[in-house]
């Protein structure tokens, strides 16, 4: 045990995390040159293409040092807020950090945010400054900030580059020098962390855990604390490059366990392992079922493929247990899911992968959080509202309460101002102001979840130029004045396009849902008014005019087969788009309240 | 070429069954060809072709080909139907469209080819930026009183890497507007019925007796079989269509080999076509022959297809058949590929 390291990396998307990672398997002989690409430790194409990490892995190293064989275990942690919960419990199963700060960009909210959960599981830190080769580095100052934030001695900042290779050997010495081994008592019935699951078509799923006390041995009779399930574990190991089987994980290591579960939900992040006969008596804390934050229809474009998409999405469910969906019905789309995410780029994440995945053609409806009503005649039991169709009629309300969040933003003194006015107009109050150094201003707001959700992030990212950096987490409800847009298309209601807005945003709001749902409705045979209320009462009308003329003037014999593959393809695109009434809507339109400011 | 186009026609005198009922000379410029040239071309297909009692034997030209030396060789020879690329009788519209020949030409080639044939058609463009309705009507009118039994009138269509959109690209020349095309097809429809004119297919307009056969073939899904650069053929089944390079299909017929490629078309495709065509035409697209082609899958599908336009009058039902209305007219290819199937196994 006394050789054993456990560690995470901490890092802003894009300071380099993954690369570091690579560079610390290639260091300690982990991959052989065969095995080597690009970012070894993001597996989904998705996390590739996106250059984030939306899955936590880990990887296990064996590393000799002044002659003494270590086990170093690296804990990858998604890099994302939808994800936070999944980092709180990747950083308890570790005894240090490597703190990752980019030598041009400095510390970030998110790198804040995570460090702030880093050291109150009293994890070491590392610092280490990354890509002090780039021109743009700025090295002295970068480091003044990290002295200033962790309180520790210039001389504890590893300047590296992940790139060249550079500090890669101090980082490594670090980590045997500095992370404490692991403590846990050897004796004590098994007590295991689990951080995360990965779904195996072949094999069931997979279960990633941190021993803390006790040990686990291949066939043991165990319990997963939080489910009280049991099962036996028909495979334990440890997490090379590749999976390797060992007959006994021992108090401190990281490793894997095969039970046969065919579900990732009976998986739960969080959840203590331990011995089904003669079971701790601690469950390990910070255990919480994961919550969705967002939620959002998803409706087969073609209704006939309703029974396809449930099967697709039970699939997904199977290895991504943080979705959560239920049948409903929607007058304008049929039958359907209402889905709960952790967020807006996990709903991306599951849009596309039913797409690429599963090869499903699906519309999402505008996304929105939880609110929980209240009605005059019972004022204490709050009806929760996870669709503008569930708000209760307005007349018999007596109050809305939406999930505020505490955002904090980190971004440079000179866009102190556009991003405040930015949050005042996402119905923000400001609650702090600090000067983390003279150039950088830590931003706190009170700000409802809601307004997080449309269009946020790329309206932050335009204002600061990119130099702003975002994170929140959530306060509880309040009570807000919001009211149910409706759209009609030809004049008649779209459920699927009702939205609820704040009072005050929602004529401004209304109006540009019209423009941009003009825009992305094409031209059908007849003129199409688009118009959006509140009730009875049309707040903005847009019209789509008819289409003129379609019809080519000539078609004879050398014609017909060109004419018709132009023909076939127009088709295929109507059969994208979604028939409402008499209107056709293009899948994009249904999201368009998210792109009113593009 | 002409040695080429022979070559071509004896290579592929297994392609066609039965007789040939229409022969239509088009294409680039074909009233270039020599009395010899042609000559060598009927000796051709005769040698090697059943050519039916009384065929269709159309040639393309424009009006500055055609002198008198020229229409009378032409009447000498087999041919018995000119397609004359009038396109206007107005000197500015000529001009926008680059035409060789002007106003008065055009009006004295149609005279003087009224002399040697009968069976006469002209192309007339509408829709131009700066056509007013007043000049669609007084070109409407001159073609009628140089009684000219068929009539193809097309809406000035914009295609791309052409003068004229480079012109519309600076603001030389008014972008084309659907509404003024609208218009004018809406008087174009209004005075060849009122002058005796079936629209028998969305650009086509024939006295009775004078439709385009050649033409009619593509429409009702015949056999055709293209010869020489860039032509088109139908077997029935296969779609094929020659290299579009002058030097090279020349040099791979002396070769002895076809400079072709083929597509054959899946029992949709062929269904698709027919939808697309058969909206264009008088003749609709008929229920019965759907079930009987294709099967009743298909017959259920377009109705079910059609009814949200039946319901829109832009499509109805007569007897067995499905024709666009008049309002339907100028949205064709929507309603056709709303008809379209697409990927049923």
């Amino acid at each position: 045990m006394k050789n054993i390291r456990n560690f995470c990396i901490i890092a802003h998307i894009d300071h380099g995390k993954s690369t570091l990672a690579d560079r610390l398997l290639d260091a300690t002989g982990s991959v052989t040159v065969r095995e080597k690409q690009e970012q070894l430790l993001d597996s989904m194409d998705l996390e590739r293409e996106r250059g984030i990490t939306i899955k936590s892995h880990a990887i296990q190293m064996n590393y000799m040092h002044n002659g003494e064989p270590y086990i170093l275990n690296l804990i990858d942690t998604p890099g994302h807020v939808d994800f936070s919960y999944e980092v709180s419990r990747s950083i308890a199963a570790c005894e240090g950090a490597l703190l990752i700060v980019d030598a041009a960009q400095s510390i970030q909210a998110q790198t804040i945010s995570n460090l702030y959960l880093a050291l109150e599981n009293d994890l070491e830190i590392i610092p280490v400054l990354n890509k002090v080769d780039l021109p743009s580095a700025n090295p002295e100052e970068v480091t003044d900030d990290i002295v200033d934030l962790l309180g520790c001695n210039a001389s504890d900042v590893i300047p590296a580059s992940a790139k060249t290779g550079l500090g890669i050997q101090e980082i490594l010495n670090a980590i045997i020098e500095r992370i404490p081994a692991p403590k846990g008592v050897v004796d004590e019935p098994l007590q295991a962390l689990i951080f995360d699951s990965v779904y195996n078509p072949f094999r069931g799923v997979e279960t990633y855990f941190r021993v803390l006390n006790g040990e686990i041995t291949k066939g043991q009779h165990i319990k997963f604390m939080a489910t009280g399930k049991t099962y036996y574990a028909d495979e334990v190991g440890t997490l090379n490059l590749k999976q390797t089987p060992k007959k006994v994980i021992k108090t401190g290591d990281v490793g894997y366990l095969i039970t046969g579960i065919k579900e990732a939900k009976e998986v739960k992040v969080g959840d203590t392992i331990t011995d089904a006969k003669n079971p701790t008596t601690n469950m390990i804390e910070g255990f919480e079922d994961v919550k969705p934050m967002v939620f959002a229809g998803i409706y087969p474009v073609d209704t006939e493929d309703y029974e396809d998409l449930r099967s697709s999405m039970e699939k997904l469910q199977l290895n991504d247990a943080s979705l959560v969906f239920q049948p409903e019905s929607s007058a304008a789309l049929g039958f359907g899911f209402r889905c709960g995410f952790l967020g807006m780029l996990h709903l991306e994440i599951i849009q596309e992968r039913l797409e690429r995945e599963f090869d499903m053609t699906v519309i999402t409806t505008v996304p929105n959080v939880s609110y929980q009503a209240y009605t005059i005649k019972d004022k204490e039991t709050p009806i929760l509202v996870n669709n503008p169709s569930d708000l209760p009629d307005p007349s018999g309300m007596d109050r809305v309460e939406e999930p505020f969040i505490k955002a904090s933003i980190i971004t440079k003194a000179d866009f102190v101002g556009p991003v405040m006015s930015l949050c005042i107009e996402k119905r923000g109050q400001i609650t702090n102001q600090t000067y983390l150094t003279p150039e950088r201003v830590e931003l706190n707001f009170d700000m409802p979840l809601a307004e997080i959700v449309f269009d946020f992030y790329d309206r932050l990212k335009t204002v600061s130029k990119g130099y702003a950096s975002f994170d929140y987490a959530p306060i509880g409800m309040r009570a807000s004045h919001l009211v149910k847009v409706d759209v009609l298309l030809n004049a008649n209601v779209v459920d699927a396009l009702s939205a609820l807005l704040h009072k005050d945003n929602a004529y401004d709001i209304g109006k540009k849902m019209c423009e941009k749902l003009k825009e992305l409705i094409p031209r059908q045979q007849f003129d199409i008014p688009i118009q959006a209320a509140i009730g009875a009462k049309i707040i903005a009308r847009e019209t789509v005019k008819a289409l003129r003329k379609d019809v080519t003037a000539k078609c004879y014999g050398g014609d017909i087969s060109r004419k018709r593959k132009l023909l076939e393809k127009q088709k295929k695109g109507k059969k994208r788009m979604r028939q409402v009434g008499n209107v056709e809507i293009p899948q994009e339109a249904f999201m368009a309240v998210l792109k009113l400011n593009d | 070429m002409v040695d080429a186009l022979c070559q071509e026609l004896i290579l592929r005198k297994d392609e066609i069954p039965g007789s040939l009922q229409t022969i239509y000379f088009g294409g680039g410029t074909p009233s270039l060809l020599e009395a010899e040239e042609l000559a060598q071309i009927f000796k051709t297909i005769d040698a090697h072709f059943e050519v039916s009692a009384n065929p269709e034997i159309t040639l393309e030209a424009n009006p500055d080909d055609l002198t008198g030396a020229k229409l009378k060789m032409l009447a000498a020879s087999r041919t018995n139907r000119l397609s004359i690329g009038v396109q206007s009788f107005f000197e500015e519209d000529l001009k926008l469209m680059n035409r060789a020949h002007n106003a008065t030409e055009a009006v004295q080639c149609l005279e003087l080819a009224k002399q040697y044939f009968d069976n006469i058609s002209i192309d007339l463009i509408y829709g131009m930026p700066d056509m007013s309705d007043a000049r669609w009507q007084k070109n409407l009118d001159k073609a009628l009183a140089l009684e000219i039994p068929h009539i193809s009138s097309y809406a000035l269509t914009v295609e791309p890497n052409t003068a004229l959109q480079k012109f519309i690209e600076k603001g030389v020349v008014k972008p084309v507007d659907d509404a003024v095309a609208q218009r004018h097809f809406e008087i174009l429809i209004e005075r060849m019925q009122k002058a005796g004119f079936e629209n028998y297919e969305f650009s086509n307009f024939g006295k009775p007796g004078y439709y385009s056969q050649n033409n009619t073939a593509y429409w009702t899904g015949k056999s055709y079989l293209g010869i020489g650069p860039s032509a088109h053929s139908y077997d029935g089944a296969t779609r094929s269509w020659n290299i579009n390079n002058n030097p090279k299909y020349i040099k791979a017929i002396q070769s002895g080999e076809l400079p072709i490629e083929r597509e054959t078309l899946s029992m949709t495709d062929k269904y698709n076509e027919y939808v697309m065509t058969g909206l264009r035409t008088i003749w609709g697209i008929s229920l019965i022959k759907i079930e009987e082609s294709f099967g009743l899958k298909y017959k259920e599908y377009a109705l079910q297809q059609a009814q949200k336009h039946i319901q829109a009058h832009l499509l109805f039902v007569d007897q067995d058949r499905i024709l666009v209305t008049q309002k339907g007219k100028f949205l064709s290819d929507g309603l056709a590929s709303d008809l379209f199937l697409i990927n049923l196994s």
